[in-house]
């Protein structure tokens, strides 16, 4: 049959699109992974193959106690923030709070911020020489509990990542039908048991979901403990500080830590995939649940425990803010308000601000045309190579940042593409690691789109290629936009990665935020701070606007 | 511009599913051409092979002799409407309409006469400025046809163009469709699963069911001589009786169920004595009387909807057929547990062998592709 001939490969449009997507992710994720494998059980010496590197972790105390940390860490503040985010998230959608929009604002606000800054704004306020600590001292001779170590580490996840359990159990419960509790109520169950029979079973898929997010955050995080931890040290904390002594070095014990950390990373997304899988719901509530106005001392305490929790958040933001103007004196504050640390950081810091703008803009450019080809190659012409591509593109969601950093520097500190130091790794490290934010919103919109517009256009004789630009990027735009915004608020703020792969020239304001609250220079810390700080407001006023929501998902 | 449709020995597969197995089939110029079954019967995936979106596995399309096979989708030149309408939401009227003519190089002023001329053809010239999202579903469908056809394409391809809109004005529509096609003189494939739209519209109908075409016609030669059972059910009612052949000294005829014998001249001459044969007789085929001859029933239930009085009758032997009389030549209408005799007219029943898969009319033949 003459047929025959014609299943011969052609190479269209779309296709090279995916395959030099492919290439992309090949060339800056999948080969430096394997630079870092194959690192990992490198000897340090003499380069044969050798387990020694996993084996020193495991027989040193001083090692392995890290990995132990992590854990006890990371799992505490798990339960913590669940224990706090869901019952503000039940509160929030069932009664009446007063000044609700600004209260969900606050809380979104206080997710996006870089974790270290709470570490060092509750340094600030509870520290050694804190504003709270000296007043307690000074006028009641009482003697706040250490901050430093495992308290503060805690106190500081906790308060930053039960967030992402209260949004994403609202975003559940907004989804819930409130006939699902009527029906509860009118079979003569309420309250508690209402709450524990009904609402918990259906919300549990949800919150192991923001749980692992939580987790994920949290035994990645490295800035926090860093600052804070002092003696309790952590995963992340030890591979940091083992790369950065190993300078010139072959770096394979830092390697082979990563190589554990991802290991851990991925067993456990895969486990809490499985369970998710297993156990979730379908819901669409066509009559979503309406806060109720509460009487009495449950409206007081409903209040209280909003206005309370959601306070604690945001302080070190308030607290970064308010001391940006104030006066310093080598690293103390003092009671007289100016600008000069806008004035020092304008001076000495200028270029960490224009680094950020000029990365992030390029990053974000590349973000939107990947994020649009891929999620289009992916959800319009799916099939085994494009499902990799996808797969591989998330990826990057359990690579610790700073894994991922000394990651990415090990496979291109050398030829043939030595690019560390320069910025094209810090805006390669970006689009990686924010890159996925994009493709979902890119792919949620897609899967709205009727293909048979598209269709329309190729029948009316425009080329796969121009029907994309004409017809299907417009359409996708508003969907692609907010995602490519929660990508740039993410970018900006991104610090585990970059202070790995920064030099004195691409230093951004993360890092340059990182490294003054290290020098002590607590005043232009707060003032860079701030100018992030706007920035990302901004920006979310802008999602809003776009997106037409006033919540975002992440 | 106008076009012969050829479709030589065609295979459609999924993976190693076989959807449309060896198809063959020839449309004439200007024809409008109507392919209609049941869902899933591989209609919209034959009519997406010529618009080039699902791939030809096997067999050649040809387009007045040239084959298309190679042709990427948007080279073929052709106009499709599709069933959500697919109008480019961030356009007006006027540019959706104009998208297409863009490509091809027309001088400006032939491009603004076609325009004109199209939007005036499809009456949607008051609403070029506007926004699809603040059109209505059918001047959305106007919209699309006009895009389809204002860049004069080799065919024209309509995928269900009309499901989505609501009763009446989708009697309206598929006037508008037809005028409109018949005055641009196009070759027309229409992809429908409504059987009366399908009567309205086209010169000739393909019926398919699982990927195969079962008999092809126009309206008139599907709806009177169905070649199978599957046709004679699918397009409009068919009471089915499982009967026997006589043939002796008086002729052929039929026997129902219960003995009614129904003497026969148009059966074909390879039919048997004692041939168990499936009759097909329409709702509108019974003569109903109070003690005549024929099948003897009682009224289960009456149904009367002005010009005609829909009957369900019982037979003896418990089955429920479907009976319909016009009210104006009757005197009276019957009511349930009334007794009653059925008469059938021999010249317009249809006969079929034990399996229903070929009739025994004379001159009805299967389609052979």
């Amino acid at each position: 049959m003459k047929a025959k001939s014609r299943k011969k490969f052609k190479l269209d449009f779309w296709t090279s699109i995916s395959i030099l997507c492919f290439l992309v992710f090949v060339v800056f994720l999948i080969y430096p992974m394997f630079t870092l494998f194959v690192q990992s059980f490198k000897d340090v010496e003499n380069g044969t193959f050798t387990l020694k590197n996993f084996a020193q972790f495991f027989s040193k105390k001083y090692y392995y106690q890290t990995l132990i940390n992590s854990f006890v860490v990371t799992i505490l503040v798990t339960i913590l923030a669940i224990l706090i985010g869901a019952p503000l998230a039940y509160i929030m959608s069932t009664s009446k709070i007063r000044f609700k929009s600004l209260v969900e604002v606050l809380i979104i606000l206080s997710v996006l911020s870089p974790p270290f800054i709470g570490a060092y704004s509750w340094i600030l306020l509870l520290g050694r020489n804190g504003v709270v600590t000296k007043f307690l001292s000074n006028t009641f001779g009482f003697q706040v509990p250490s901050i430093y170590g495992f308290t503060g580490i805690l106190l500081v996840f906790t308060l930053k990542l039960f967030p992402y359990i209260y949004m994403y159990v609202s975003g559940a419960l907004k989804k819930m039908d409130a006939s699902l509790g009527e029906a509860a109520e009118s079979l003569g169950c309420n309250g508690i048991r209402k709450v524990a029979t009904i609402i918990l079973p259906l919300i549990t898929p949800t919150i192991l979901a923001g749980s692992l997010l939580v987790f994920m955050n949290c035994l990645a995080d490295f800035g926090t403990p860093m600052l804070i931890g002092e003696g309790y040290r952590t995963m992340p904390v030890l591979i940091y500080s083992e790369f950065i002594s190993e300078v010139g070095g072959q770096a394979n014990f830092a390697a082979a830590l990563s190589v554990l950390m991802i290991l851990i990373t991925s067993v456990i997304f895969i486990g809490q995939k499985y369970v998710v899988n297993k156990k979730s719901y379908v819901m669409s509530s066509l009559k979503p649940i309406q806060p109720k106005k509460l009487k009495g001392y449950k409206n007081v305490l409903a209040h209280l425990y909003v206005y309370v929790v959601v306070g604690l958040a945001i302080i070190p933001q308030a607290t970064v803010i308010y001391t940006s103007f104030l006066k310093t004196r080598g690293s103390m504050f003092v009671r007289e308000f100016s600008l000069n640390s806008y004035k020092t950081v304008l001076n000495k810091l200028g270029s960490s601000i224009a680094n950020t703008y000029t990365y992030g803009i390029i990053a974000i450019f590349i973000i939107v045309l990947l994020g649009m080809f891929i999620s289009y190659v992916s959800v319009r012409k799916k099939n085994m190579f494009t499902s990799l591509l996808d797969t591989i593109t998330m990826f990057p969601y359990i690579i610790p940042g700073s894994v991922l950093g000394i990651t990415l520097l090990l496979a291109f500190n050398k030829k043939p593409l030595a690019i560390a130091g320069t910025f094209a790794i810090i805006v390669v490290v970006y689009v990686i690691r924010r890159l996925p934010y994009t493709i979902r919103s890119s792919a949620a919109i897609l899967y709205q789109l009727s293909p048979s517009v598209e269709e329309a256009s190729i029948s009316l004789g425009y080329s796969p290629m121009k029907t994309f630009f004409k017809v299907t990027a417009v359409m996708m735009l508003p969907g692609v936009l907010s995602g490519a915004i929660l990508s740039w608020i993410t970018v900006i703020n991104e610090l585990s990665a970059s202070v790995i792969l920064y030099t004195g020239k691409t230093r951004t304001m993360s890092v340059a935020i990182y490294t003054e609250v290290i020098r002590a220079s607590y005043g232009t810390a707060a003032a860079l701070s701030t100018i992030l700080t706007a920035t990302t407001i901004i920006s979310l006023l802008i999602f809003f606007k776009l997106s037409g929501k006033k919540e975002i998902s992440l | 511009m106008s076009t012969t449709i050829k479709f030589d020995n065609i295979v459609k597969k999924y993976d190693d599913n076989v959807v449309i197995p060896k198809l063959s089939l020839e449309i004439e110029k200007g024809e409008f051409f109507t392919l209609l079954g049941p869902s899933g019967c591989g209609k919209t995936t034959l009519l997406r092979m010529v618009a080039g979106f699902n791939s030809i596995e096997d067999g050649e399309i040809s387009f007045n002799g040239k084959v298309i096979n190679d042709i990427p989708a948007h080279k073929r030149n052709i106009g499709m409407v599709f069933q959500n309408y697919a109008i480019f939401p961030h356009m007006t009227v006027y540019e959706n309409v104009e998208y297409g003519l863009k490509l091809r190089k027309l001088g400006k002023e032939e491009m603004k006469k076609r325009l004109d001329d199209i939007l005036k053809v499809v009456k949607i010239e008051q609403y070029k400025d506007r926004l699809p999202d603040k059109l209505s579903g059918g001047q959305q469908q106007r919209v699309a046809l006009a895009r389809a056809i204002v860049i004069h394409p080799t065919v024209l391809l309509m995928d269900e163009p009309l499901s989505n809109l609501d009763a009446k004005l989708r009697v309206e529509m598929r006037t508008a469709i037809r005028d409109i096609q018949k005055k641009v003189g196009i070759t027309t494939i229409y992809v429908t699963h409504d059987q009366e739209e399908a009567l309205a519209v086209s010169d000739r109908i393909a019926i398919m069911n699982q990927g195969v075409i079962q008999q092809i016609g126009t309206p008139k030669e599907i709806y009177t001589r169905p070649v199978n059972t599957f046709v004679a059910t699918f397009i409009g009612h068919s009471n089915l009786f499982e009967g026997k052949v006589t043939v002796d000294n008086e002729g052929t005829a039929v026997v129902f169920p219960g003995g009614y014998k129904l003497p026969m001249t148009n059966l074909s001459s390879r039919v048997k004595d004692k041939e168990n044969v499936v009759i097909s007789v329409r709702p509108e085929e019974f003569a109903l009387s109070k003690n005549g001859k024929g099948i003897k029933g009682k009224v289960h239930f009456s149904t009367f909807l002005g010009r005609y009085v829909n009957y369900e009758v019982e037979l003896e032997n418990g089955q429920i057929i479907e009976v319909s009389q016009e009210s104006s030549d009757h005197e009276h209408i019957y009511n349930t547990g009334d007794r009653v005799t059925l008469e059938v007219d021999a010249k317009r029943i249809n006969v079929f062998n034990e399996l229903g898969v070929e009739s025994l009319i004379n001159g009805v033949n299967k389609y052979e592709s």
